[in-house]
Order: C-alpha cells, then sequence, then structure tokens
C-alpha cells in the first residue's frame, strides 16, 4: 500500500498535477496552498481565533458550500425542466413521481430555503463581531449586494414550478413594484408623468410589467425569471464570491482583535 | 402529507397527523391543555406578540449575564421542545407546522436563538475580560497563527461531509411539495409571498405598499451598505462585545431579530386568511372577520377636533398630517443635532449625522406607526388616494 501511494505520487502524472510534495512540511503546506488556485482565495496562515466555529459560525462557508451544491442539482433540473406555461408543471411532477428516491430536487429546494437562511446568520455574525468596520467596510458592502442576489436567486426559482404556490407568492411579491414611487402605475407621482392627458406610466409599461413581461405573471414572466435564476443571477453571484473571498484575505483575513 | 415521516411518527402523532375534517379543527382536550392552548392563542395575538418581543428582547439584552447561562438556554430549548411536541398533537397547529416548507422556518428560529445566546455568552465574558484588564477570547487566540492546510482546508472539509450527509438525510425523508398547477384565475386565500418577505408583508398592515414593498426595502439595504460608514465607533472589531457598543448591537438586535425574523415567524404561522390573525392551535376559517374601525389623522383633526367636514382640496385636508411629517423628518434631526445630540454630530460629521438620522427616522417610524394603530386605530398621517400618496 504505502509502495503504491509513494509510486502514485511520484509519477510524472500526479507530478505533473501536484508541483509540491506532500504538504506535512510548513514549505509544502505554504506551496498547497498558493499552487491552488481554489486553496488560493485562502491566505497561506490564519489566525488560529479567526477559524473557530464559535466565532465564525462557518456560515460564510455554508452559504457558499450550499451555492455549490444549488449549482450543481439546478444544472441537474435543467435536464429535465422546460420553461413554457404548458411544461413546466408537468416536469416537476414528472421528476417527483417516476424518480424513486429522487433527492435533486430535494436538495435544491431545501438548500435554497438553508442559504437564505445561512447568509441571515452570517451577516449577523459579520455584524455582531464588528468585522465590517475598517478595513472591511468594502467587502461589507460587496456582502450586501451577495445577500440581495441571494435574495433574487430565492425569489426567481420561487416561481419555476409553476404550481399555486409559486405563481401567486411571485403575484404577491411583484404586485409591490405597481407601488414603485414614479414608475409604477399605481404608485405616488406616477401620475404627474402624463402629458395632455396621456398617462405615461400605466399598467402596461410600468417596472411591474418589466419585471414580469406582461401585466401579470405569465408565461413570459416565466421564462425571464428562468433565465436569471439560470444564468443571470448565478454568474454575477459568483463574480461577487470570488471578489469577496479575495477581499477576506486582503483586508488581512478573518478579522480578529489586534 | 410527506408519506415517509408520518409513516415514521408514533402513532397518536401519526393520527394527528390526517388532514382535518370539516368539523372546524374543533378538539376534545383535557382542562389543563385547553387552558395552555389558550393561553397560547391569547399571547400570539399581533399587538401582545409584538410587545412581548420588544420587552423579551429588552430583558434578555439588560439582563444578559443572566442569559448567556448554558443552563438557561438548555431549560428554554426544552421548554421548547416540549410545548412542540404537546402542540403537534393538535390539529391544527400541525396542519401548519408540518409544512414541509416551513420546516425551514424552524430552523431559522432554532438557530437564531442559539447563535444570538452564543454571541450575547462570548460577549459576556469578553466584556469581563476586557474588565480585569485580560485579552478578550479571540484576542488569546489570535496571536497563534496556523496553516491553512490542513487546519482550515481540513475543518472545511468536515464540515462539508456532515453538512451534505444532513442534507441527503432531510431529501430523502421529506419530499418537495408541490401543489395545484398554475391557475390565474383562483386565487388562493392566504397568499403569502415568500417566506423571508413575509416581515415586508406583514408591515403591508399598517403601511401601503409603496413604503412597505418599495421605499422600507430600499432603505434596509442602503442602511446596511452605510453601516460601516455611520458606525464611527473603533471598538468592537473582531471579537464579541457588547459593552464596548452597545447602540450597535441593540439597534441590529431589534431590526434583525424583531422586526425581519420574529415578523417571517409571524406572518407564517400566524397569519392565515385574509392576512387575519389565527393563534397557533385556532382553526383557519376562512369566514373570520377582522373590524375595520381605523381612522386617518385628518377625519381626527377635521371632524373630530374642529367639528367641521374635511375640506375638499386633498392638500388642505391633508394639512395636519404633512406639517406632522415635515417637521419629523426635516426639523427634528437638526433640532436633536444642536441639542441633546449635539456630540454626535461633532464625533461623525454633518453628512454621517444625516443620513443617519433620516435612516433611522424611517426605522423607529414602524413601531411608532404600529403603536398608534394599536392605541388610537390611526390610519393615515396623510391619506390622499388621489396620489396614491398614504403614508
Ligand atoms: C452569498 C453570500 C455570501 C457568501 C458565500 C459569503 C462567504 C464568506 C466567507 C466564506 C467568509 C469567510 C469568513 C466566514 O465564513 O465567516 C466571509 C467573510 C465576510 N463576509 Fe461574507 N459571504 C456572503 C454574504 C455576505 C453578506 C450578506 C455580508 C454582509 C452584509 C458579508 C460580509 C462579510 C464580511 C465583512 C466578511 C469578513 C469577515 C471577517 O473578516 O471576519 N458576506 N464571507
Amino acid at each position: 500500500m504505502q509502495k503504491l501511494f509513494k509510486y502514485v505520487r511520484e509519477s510524472q502524472i500526479w507530478k505533473s498535477v501536484f508541483r509540491h510534495g506532500y504538504p506535512d512540511t510548513p514549505r509544502n503546506r505554504t506551496l498547497a496552498v498558493l499552487s491552488n488556485v481554489f486553496l488560493h482565495l485562502h491566505p497561506v496562515k490564519v489566525r488560529r481565533s479567526g477559524i473557530r466555529l464559535s466565532y465564525t459560525w462557518c456560515m460564510g462557508g455554508l452559504t457558499f458550500f450550499l451555492f455549490l451544491i444549488l449549482t450543481l442539482t439546478g444544472l441537474l433540473l435543467m435536464f429535465y425542466y422546460r420553461p413554457t406555461a404548458d411544461r413546466a408543471y408537468e416536469d416537476i411532477f414528472a421528476l417527483r413521481e417516476h424518480v424513486p428516491i429522487g433527492v435533486m430536487r430535494e436538495m435544491h429546494r431545501w438548500g435554497a430555503h438553508l442559504m437564505v437562511i445561512s447568509v441571515w446568520l452570517h451577516m449577523y455574525r459579520v455584524f455582531l463581531t464588528g468585522s465590517y468596520k475598517p478595513p472591511r467596510e468594502f467587502n461589507w458592502n460587496v456582502g450586501v449586494i451577495l445577500l440581495v442576489l441571494t435574495l433574487l436567486l430565492s425569489f426567481t426559482g420561487y416561481l419555476l414550478p409553476w404550481d399555486q404556490l409559486a405563481v401567486w407568492a411571485i403575484t404577491v411579491g411583484t404586485n409591490m413594484a405597481r407601488a414603485t414611487p414614479l414608475l409604477g402605475h399605481e404608485g405616488p407621482l406616477a401620475s404627474a408623468l402624463s402629458f395632455g392627458g396621456i398617462d405615461f406610466i400605466h399598467a402596461g409599461d410600468d417596472v411591474r410589467f418589466g419585471l414580469l413581461a406582461g401585466r401579470f405573471v405569465g408565461e413570459g414572466a416565466l421564462l425571464r425569471f428562468y433565465v436569471l435564476h439560470c444564468v443571470g443571477f448565478p454568474l454575477i453571484a459568483a463574480t461577487l464570491m470570488a471578489v469577496h473571498f479575495w477581499r477576506v484575505r486582503k483586508d488581512g483575513g478573518i478579522s480578529g482583535p489586534l | 402529507m410527506h408519506s415517509l415521516l408520518a409513516s415514521m411518527l408514533p402513532g397518536p402523532l401519526c393520527a394527528a397527523a390526517l388532514p382535518v375534517g370539516g368539523g372546524g379543527g374543533h378538539v376534545d382536550d383535557g382542562p389543563v391543555a385547553a387552558a395552555l392552548k389558550h393561553a397560547a392563542n391569547w399571547l400570539t395575538e399581533p399587538t401582545r406578540y409584538s410587545v412581548a418581543s420588544i420587552l423579551g428582547l429588552i430583558a434578555v439584552l439588560y439582563f444578559r449575564r443572566f442569559f448567556s447561562k448554558v443552563w438557561v438556554v438548555t431549560v428554554f430549548f426544552a421548554l421548547s421542545t416540549a410545548f412542540f411536541v404537546f402542540a403537534f398533537q393538535d390539529p391544527n397547529f400541525n396542519a401548519i407546522i408540518t409544512k414541509p416548507d416551513n420546516v425551514p422556518i424552524i430552523i431559522l428560529f432554532a438557530t437564531v436563538v442559539f447563535f444570538s445566546w452564543l454571541a450575547l455568552r462570548r460577549a459576556v465574558i469578553n466584556d469581563e475580560r476586557t474588565k480585569r484588564g485580560e485579552p478578550t477570547l479571540e484576542g488569546e487566540l489570535a496571536k497563534q497563527k496556523v496553516f491553512t492546510w490542513p487546519d482550515l482546508v481540513y475543518s472545511e472539509l468536515i464540515c462539508l461531509v456532515l453538512f451534505t450527509a444532513a442534507m441527503l438525510v432531510w431529501s430523502i425523508l421529506i419530499t418537495a411539495p408541490i401543489e395545484e398547477p398554475a391557475a390565474t384565475a383562483r386565487t388562493p386565500n392566504p397568499s403569502k409571498a415568500p417566506w423571508y418577505f413575509l416581515g415586508l408583508q406583514e408591515l403591508l398592515v399598517y403601511f401601503d405598499p409603496w413604503i412597505a414593498g418599495v421605499l422600507l426595502p430600499s432603505f434596509i439595504i442602503v442602511g446596511l451598505c452605510a453601516i460601516p460608514y455611520i458606525d464611527t465607533n473603533p471598538k468592537g472589531n473582531g471579537y464579541y462585545t457588547f459593552e464596548e457598543r452597545p447602540f450597535a448591537i441593540s439597534f441590529f438586535w431589534v431590526g434583525f431579530l424583531l422586526f425581519w425574523v420574529s415578523f417571517v415567524i409571524l406572518g407564517t404561522f400566524l397569519r392565515g386568511p385574509n392576512w387575519s390573525f389565527f393563534g397557533p392551535f385556532e382553526y383557519w376559517d376562512l369566514h373570520k372577520l377582522e373590524p375595520m374601525v381605523n381612522v386617518d389623522l385628518s377625519t381626527w383633526v377635521w371632524v373630530d377636533i374642529l367639528g367641521k367636514p374635511r375640506p375638499d382640496n386633498p392638500f388642505v385636508r391633508e394639512a395636519p398630517g404633512i406639517v406632522l411629517l415635515i417637521g419629523y423628518f426635516l426639523v427634528l434631526p437638526p433640532l436633536l443635532g444642536k441639542t441633546v445630540m449635539r456630540k454626535m454630530v461633532t464625533d461623525m460629521g454633518m453628512i454621517r449625522f444625516n443620513v443617519f438620522m433620516h435612516l433611522f427616522l424611517w426605522f423607529v417610524l414602524i413601531p411608532i406607526k404600529m403603536g398608534l394603530r394599536w392605541t388610537v386605530n390611526l390610519k393615515y398621517f396623510i391619506g390622499m388616494p388621489e396620489y396614491f400618496f398614504n403614508v
């Protein structure tokens, strides 16, 4: 066994991938982190206080991990799901009826709920430890955008099963947009934007119409939400997460007293 | 019903998990159980629920040394579990609590309570250490540095494996629900937004959509972004503490725990058809009506106080409310800045102070309006339906 491991580790293939020895010396441990594009978002050394569960609650890490689970399960779901008004419900229903012990939809749904919870708890922890204070003000702001994106991801996904729960939750949620000042047709000041008796803002062109691609939650909204949910928001979120982690490192690692 | 979970429950629970018939959800309880349920229904009525939450929060922060003890939180969780098991056998409670999509809300509640306790405990310990001139819990460890590989990478990996296992078990046990196909003509009652927005939907009881649904969410985002630039207190960076930043911590507790988490719980479990209030043991009766007796400020001033009909011109009619709100938002900040908050202005500078004050006044307007609604049935400070401008 020992011999086999040694043989593998000294083969040309292994060495071409990992350009350092087994990480059991300071030098190799440093290299393990520095030469790996993913690990390299971490600093080489961290304060012991910063990696304690009782300090970070691991909530940022968990949020990121949930994002990965959701990406993976979401990708698999996309193989079976067609975002049209007459197919969407059927496809989701089929997943449930025809797949024994299917867990992809479950993992995706429960994971999505959990991600909202963990991102809140992460923000809560960052606030309570004062970790937004200089020099981390900017990263806190990146975080706020990530929080909004997490909610948007969840919100757009909510519509996709195309059942009563989905359609009406989105209806209730987007009804708010009707009341946007100036830009919603039932919002304050919208009537100020009318010239010679012609309203500029009405139910057919206000922000809610823009969100839903229609006057109510219909096929246009489904497609729009689908594209944002599967492509738009994940891309932005992934990019910002990279920035977020990079800044955690560049701002001096996980915060700590000193 | 998620069959797997149901079939795993012991007999009495399983019977309770059966759908409630048309009997109005009536249950025959012993006198103790009935009294307990009655008390729970009574206490969770929105006014009492909110007031009790506020008082509870103040008590926890004030008596934090007591509440941060290990046995206190243990007893709390034990009692909650006992209550939960008891309540689970009630068909009305059971019907709402066992909805698969409500499981996360229970997780939210448990984790938020636990982590708040943990943070409070560490804050209490740290504050005591600081008073004695010792380094904080974090400060002691921060001097040591360890290698990312293996210390951090391994604990990340362990977290990941355990967590994946838990997710898998959950996913196998509880099937994701799907309701009837979408039908735009049939509005379900109640229609609820996704659970994480229920705090905002709750505010719709007190404010119009343009405030509860547009303005306040925007202010929350802007306010969160502004926090690091407004909070100029350099202390408490990188460790838990309460005494070095009492205002910031209390503020966030009220905002996050009260206005966000507790309203999500209220909206999920205690709001039924027509967004009427239902106690946890109450049957969701479609026909429960709550009397609407709310009055505008303008009606009081013109009709009740001056004894005249309300003027036709909306601006004259609403003048009392307009003056009041202008006073609140435009006169109050400089007034406070010149008097009691003078020190804050010099510490923070004009711009920070003003940004903070305006966000803060909006924040405070929420409990003010809620209080006025409960006590004197205030509907709007300014009610101009002509322009969709109701505050
Ligand atoms: C998709 C969402 C997010 C992900 C995946 C994420 C991930 C992480 C991770 C892995 C860390 C390292 C420390 C830890 O685990 O606590 C971190 C730190 C941090 N996060 Fe986030 N985060 C997210 C959202 C947020 C939000 C909503 C905020 C605040 C509004 C925020 C602010 C911060 C700050 C300031 C730090 C540095 C903390 C310190 O140095 O102690 N992040 N984040």
